[in-house]
């Protein structure tokens, strides 16, 4: 294919593109990528200069908040240098309430999806919980297991397991019922067809299901964490609301955004080498 | 065509006076009535009927995924209930585990029965070599041409050690050259291995090429019309006359039953 270009009076931009057109795609995509933002932060920093507004700070005034935060050497408060401490304290409860809900959800999942009594008997129940906010469990969550990490992990529990549980029954029912005849008439049957079968059959959807749930589990980590916890991410942002520290929130916010988009990359990873036999599914 | 004669004393399968009826919403369709049919250990049989005459759930019901209304096909003289090792569906859509690889997928007979690693690795060999797939051993399914994916579908109950293969319209979505050459090597390996075919077309030439007996079925309700046994020397020629009058006069016999204000299923089996 590359031949016939060669042959005929091609402009050297297209020909640079035929040469390496994976790489031109790859630097289009980081430039536009990064511009955008970029230009968002010019204009929050000309917005709040032009409003002169005291509320809100400047892109820079939240660059040295970040750099105290995490290097300390600045403000020499109770939050300088402690980014560690914090974003461990909310990565222990996020993903502990999550791998909780993988723990609990999937195997759950797999058997209401595949067994019709234990559907009969947990689906109206599950339907009827679904609906009551994350943040509607607050006030019991307290309740039952205190003002402590133990009341932020059950409610990403709580936000991560309907997304889970959900996608695997989903996957398990849009099985192709001939697989399972496949399966049985070469001699697979009964809980071995769930590890052989069932399950890597819904891992697609399973993993649609983790992607959203590993979101959520973020997102509520704030919620979590307004229950009283002395550490954690979402508790920094409490406090910098509390002691009116905008630019303590807003670095709060990006440290959660970056942990949130490094930590579903590697989730992609993972999902493409687990599905990598079925390359649509590829994220 | 049985070398051992002891074996033909007992029944290989025997399908005695099977009905199935299906519920769709509140009609009743019946897609078999009284079918009756004895097949022999080693034969090439193919079912042949337009669409809607019963000859896949026939099949079906062999393979253990359906149960008869009334009635019992029986092999070794013992009822079939259930889906089992003995009999190996291959379907018309494949249906290879997607997350498998050529050689996991040939293995996943072998591996059920706890056999050590090494015996499945031979098992899976030796059929991946009898459908010269060795050098597509690692790729995934959606890897891998329709022609390949089905002889993977063969290998992979010929490698379970089934006696009874069972095929539902299996070349159907393959094109012409591909169907050829995948009819051929279905024919050689039935000639070494000695399996038992029931085999599901639509196509009369096919029937008549491979094999020994073509069982035709007309609908409503589905039953069996005529059982010609095709006694054409093989390899056969479809080009030749003796083949193409066995091809007629099964085509006659197809339509012979298709009434006027029917002419889809004409087309059908055309």
């Amino acid at each position: 294919m590359s031949t016939i270009p060669s042959e005929l009076p091609v402009p050297a931009r297209a020909r640079s593109a035929a040469r390496a057109p994976w790489l031109n795609e790859r630097v289009q995509s980081i430039l536009l990528g990064v511009a955008f933002p970029l230009v968002l932060v010019v204009l929050w920093h000309q917005l709040v200069v032009v409003s002169g507004t005291k509320l809100v700070p400047t892109p820079y005034q939240v660059g040295v908040m970040m750099w105290d935060f995490t290097f300390g050497g600045i403000h020499n408060d109770a939050f300088s240098g402690t980014i560690i401490t914090h974003l461990l304290a909310s990565m222990q409860r996020v993903y502990g309430g999550f791998f909780l809900a993988v723990a609990i959800g999937i195997p759950l999942g797999l058997m209401i999806g595949k067994v019709k009594v234990i559907r009969q008997m947990l689906d109206p129940t599950l339907s009827l919980l679904r609906p009551i906010p994350v943040t509607a469990w607050l006030p019991l969550s307290m309740i039952f297991f205190g003002l402590g990490p133990r009341s932020a992990i059950f409610l990403v529990f709580l936000g991560a397991f309907y997304p889970i549980l959900l996608n695997t029954i989903f996957g398990v029912r849009s099985v192709d019922t001939k697989l399972f005849e496949a399966a049985s008439m070469l001699g697979c049957d009964g809980s071995k067809l769930f590890r052989q079968v069932v399950l890597p059959a819904a891992m697609p959807s399973i993993f649609n299901g983790l992607r959203l749930a590993h979101g959520f589990a973020w997102i509520l980590i704030v919620v979590g964490e307004m229950t009283g916890v002395p550490t954690g991410l979402g508790s920094v942002i409490m406090d910098g609301r509390t002691l009116s520290r905008t630019d303590l929130v807003i670095t709060g916010m990006i440290v959660i955004g970056v942990a949130g988009f490094l930590t579903d990359r590697i989730i992609v990873a993972i999902n493409n080498w687990v599905l990598r036999w079925s390359p649509q599914h590829h994220g | 065509m049985v070398d051992d004669p002891h074996k033909t004393r007992r029944q290989f399968l025997a399908i005695d006076d099977v009905s199935k009826t299906f519920d769709i919403g509140t009609d009743e369709v019946q897609a078999l009535s009284h079918v009756n049919l004895t097949i022999d250990k080693g034969e090439f049989v193919c079912l042949i009927g337009a669409s809607g005459c019963g000859k896949s759930t026939l099949l079906r019901i062999i393979a253990g995924f359906e149960r008869p209304t009334s009635g019992e096909v029986s092999l070794y003289e013992n009822a079939i209930t259930a889906p089992g090792s003995d009999r190996g569906m291959v379907f018309q859509d494949y249906a290879l585990f997607p997350w498998m690889t050529v050689r996991e997928n040939i293995g996943f007979g072998p591996r059920q029965k706890k056999l050590a690693k090494k015996y499945v690795d031979e098992i899976t060999a030796e059929y991946l070599n009898m459908v010269g797939l060795t050098k597509f051993a690692d790729r995934f399914p959606h890897q891998l041409s329709g022609g390949m994916k089905q002889r993977v579908a063969i290998a992979r109950v010929l490698a379970n050690e089934c006696e009874l293969l069972l095929m539902d319209e299996p070349f159907g979505a393959l094109d012409a050259l591909t169907r050829e050459s995948l009819q051929q090597e279905l024919l050689d390996i039935w000639a070494r291995t000695k399996v038992t075919v029931i085999f599901v077309t639509h196509s009369v030439e096919e029937a008549v090429l491979l094999s020994d007996r073509v069982v035709v079925m007309t609908a409503g309700p589905g039953r069996i019309e005529a059982d010609v046994p095709i006694t054409l020397a093989r390899p056969r020629e479809v080009s030749a006359i003796d083949f193409n009058q066995v091809r007629r006069d099964i085509t006659q016999r197809l339509t012979s039953h298709v009434r006027a204000g029917a002419p889809r299923e004409l087309k059908a089996v055309a």
